[in-house]
């Protein structure tokens, strides 16, 4: 019994530490951003390798997600008879929750995931350990501009993902089941307001500074957790990281709403 | 500071990994501008001896002088400006494997100083030069042999001309051709540029021509730290017990040398 409560304390602490630790990454990857010699270039490399690449993912499932919402609303709505609301239903949805979410979500399995491996690996390698002797601050060399492109290509990102997912819903809703393309275009700019545009940018930059945190940490910590050794070790951190930053990014979603409704 | 020609003195430090204690009480001195070989059998603590150093590792217990400062006690800027003086080449290289030839051994000119990439380039082909790495600068670090990487981590090191340079098993992995080579250019860059050099190896006896002085680390402990001849004198039961043992090495390894000087 002893035993047991011992193992759970001890799990308690090491969880606190790892919570602690990460608020120490955060803290010093913001810190890195503004810290000389500032380089854009590494900032841009990073916007083509979070955001530039991901453009074909998020354009289909942008898209395919708009036509299931096209197919599913002109269903429902005309249960009701209220078709004409399609475009509303459609648009509502998009920008509040499915454009940051699923853009959030699709960023975290493709970049998160190598963002991980690729500071795990390093660590493992003795790269990082070779930065700080060289006195370079790995967080401002690796991890801030990362953070950068990714707040500045997330926004983005869930922009094109709304469009896309507008273009889908009409092309199936009003073009292939024949719905009214004056209703669908026009309940569309009536419902979205400024502060539902707020909500949805908000939401996308607060995942991309979650994605970055969660996944960069858990690559830089790596040889700090248990069995951390190895690429074993690397492959392990890549799961959890993209686990809990899929979780974070959902639960962040609550609480944003929660607090903006 | 107890010792008035050192740079680096390592006073009592301990460290324990878990239950393994692996460094218990180490004390030793590094002279200023010699060559301070530390040997042991593997898994003894010598790369966790030059994590300390360079303030990668904390101690459980024990301080770490370099040029008066305690490093165990120094926090980010200063830390920072202390590791400046360092220049390290890492066990396995340590390159970044992402970056060719020429950005790695860039990398700590344009993020240290402030030189424009003219001159960056300049003395980056210098170095590629110094060390016959002349035609590789676009390579990724895995298109090279383990003798060359190890060249470009030395040309990395040396970019930010330190003073002091550790080196974490140099030939590790070599053949001995290339090991040769490895001491070579050792020696030549040292020669010109006159850098206090800490190495750690188990390529004994060979390491024993560049070394100025040899620290043996055993159970934890330092047990000797003298010149090659004082080593051999010594009486110590388990320094000399250490001393047979790579004599006998040292012969048949002559031998071999020959050997492959007849095949070359």
């Amino acid at each position: 019994m002893i035993e047991w409560l011992e193992n759970l304390g001890a799990r308690g602490l090491s969880i606190l530490n790892e919570i602690g630790r990460a608020g120490v990454f955060l803290f010093w990857s913001v810190v890195g951003i503004f810290r000389p010699p500032f380089k854009i270039m590494p900032i841009i490399k990073q916007i083509h390798v979070i955001g530039a690449t991901s453009f074909t993912v998020i354009f289909f499932t942008g898209a395919f997600v708009g036509m299931v919402l096209g197919l599913q609303g002109n269903y429902t709505l005309r249960m009701f008879g209220a078709e004409g609301a399609l475009g509303s239903a459609v648009a509502l949805s998009l920008v509040r929750e499915l454009g940051p979410v699923l853009t959030g979500l699709m960023v975290t399995g493709r970049v998160g995931s190598s963002i991980c491996a690729e500071v795990g690996i390093m660590r493992i390698s003795e790269q990082i350990d070779a930065l700080e002797c060289m006195a370079i601050d790995p967080y401002r060399y690796l991890i801030s501009p990362k953070v950068v492109a990714s707040i500045i290509s997330l926004p983005l990102l869930t922009a094109i993902f709304n469009i896309v997912g507008l273009m889908g819903g009409f092309l199936v809703g009003v073009r292939l089941l024949g719905g009214s393309e004056g209703a669908y275009l026009s309940t569309m700019k009536s419902s979205v307001l400024a502060a539902d545009i707020r909500m949805c940018f908000i939401k996308s930059v607060c995942f991309a500074i979650l994605i970055v945190w969660i996944c960069a940490d858990r690559g830089y910590w790596v040889h700090k957790s248990r069995n951390g050794f190895g690429a074993e070790g690397v492959s392990r951190a890549t799961t959890h990281a993209v686990v809990i930053s899929s979780v974070a990014i959902l639960v962040a979603d609550y609480v944003i709403t929660s607090l903006l409704l | 500071m107890t010792c008035e020609n050192c740079c680096i003195e390592l006073i009592g430090i301990e460290k324990s990994f878990g239950d393994q204690k692996v460094l218990r009480g180490v004390n030793l001195p590094i002279r200023r501008g010699f060559t301070t070989v530390i040997v042991g059998e593997s898994g003894q603590g010598k790369s966790v001896l030059l994590k300390h150093i360079l303030g990668l590792i904390a101690p459980d217990a024990g301080q770490v002088i370099v040029e008066g400062q305690d490093v165990t006690r120094l926090r980010g800027a200063e830390l920072k400006k202390l590791r400046t003086r360092f220049g390290v080449l890492f066990q396995g290289a340590a390159l970044f494997d992402s970056l060719t030839v020429f950005d790695n051994i860039a990398l700590p000119l344009r993020e240290r100083t402030r030189m424009l990439a003219a001159e960056v380039r300049e003395k980056v082909s210098l170095t590629l030069e110094l060390l016959d790495l002349s035609g590789s600068e676009d390579k990724y670090p895995a298109q090279l042999s383990g003798g060359m990487k190890k060249r470009v981590g030395l040309a990395r090191a040396l970019q930010l001309n330190p003073e002091i340079l550790l080196f974490d098993e140099p030939t590790t992995g070599l053949d001995p051709v290339r090991s040769h080579e490895v001491y070579q250019m050792f020696n030549e860059t040292q020669k010109k540029l006159g850098y206090t050099s800490i190495i750690v190896s188990h390529d004994i006896p060979k390491i024993f021509n560049l070394a100025d002085y040899i620290a043996l680390l055993h159970e934890g402990v330092i047990q000797i730290c003298a010149t090659p001849e004082e080593l051999q004198r010594c009486e110590k039961p388990l320094v000399r017990a250490f001393v047979e043992r790579v004599m006998g090495k040292m012969y048949s390894s002559e031998i071999e040398d020959l050997e492959l000087a007849a095949e070359l």
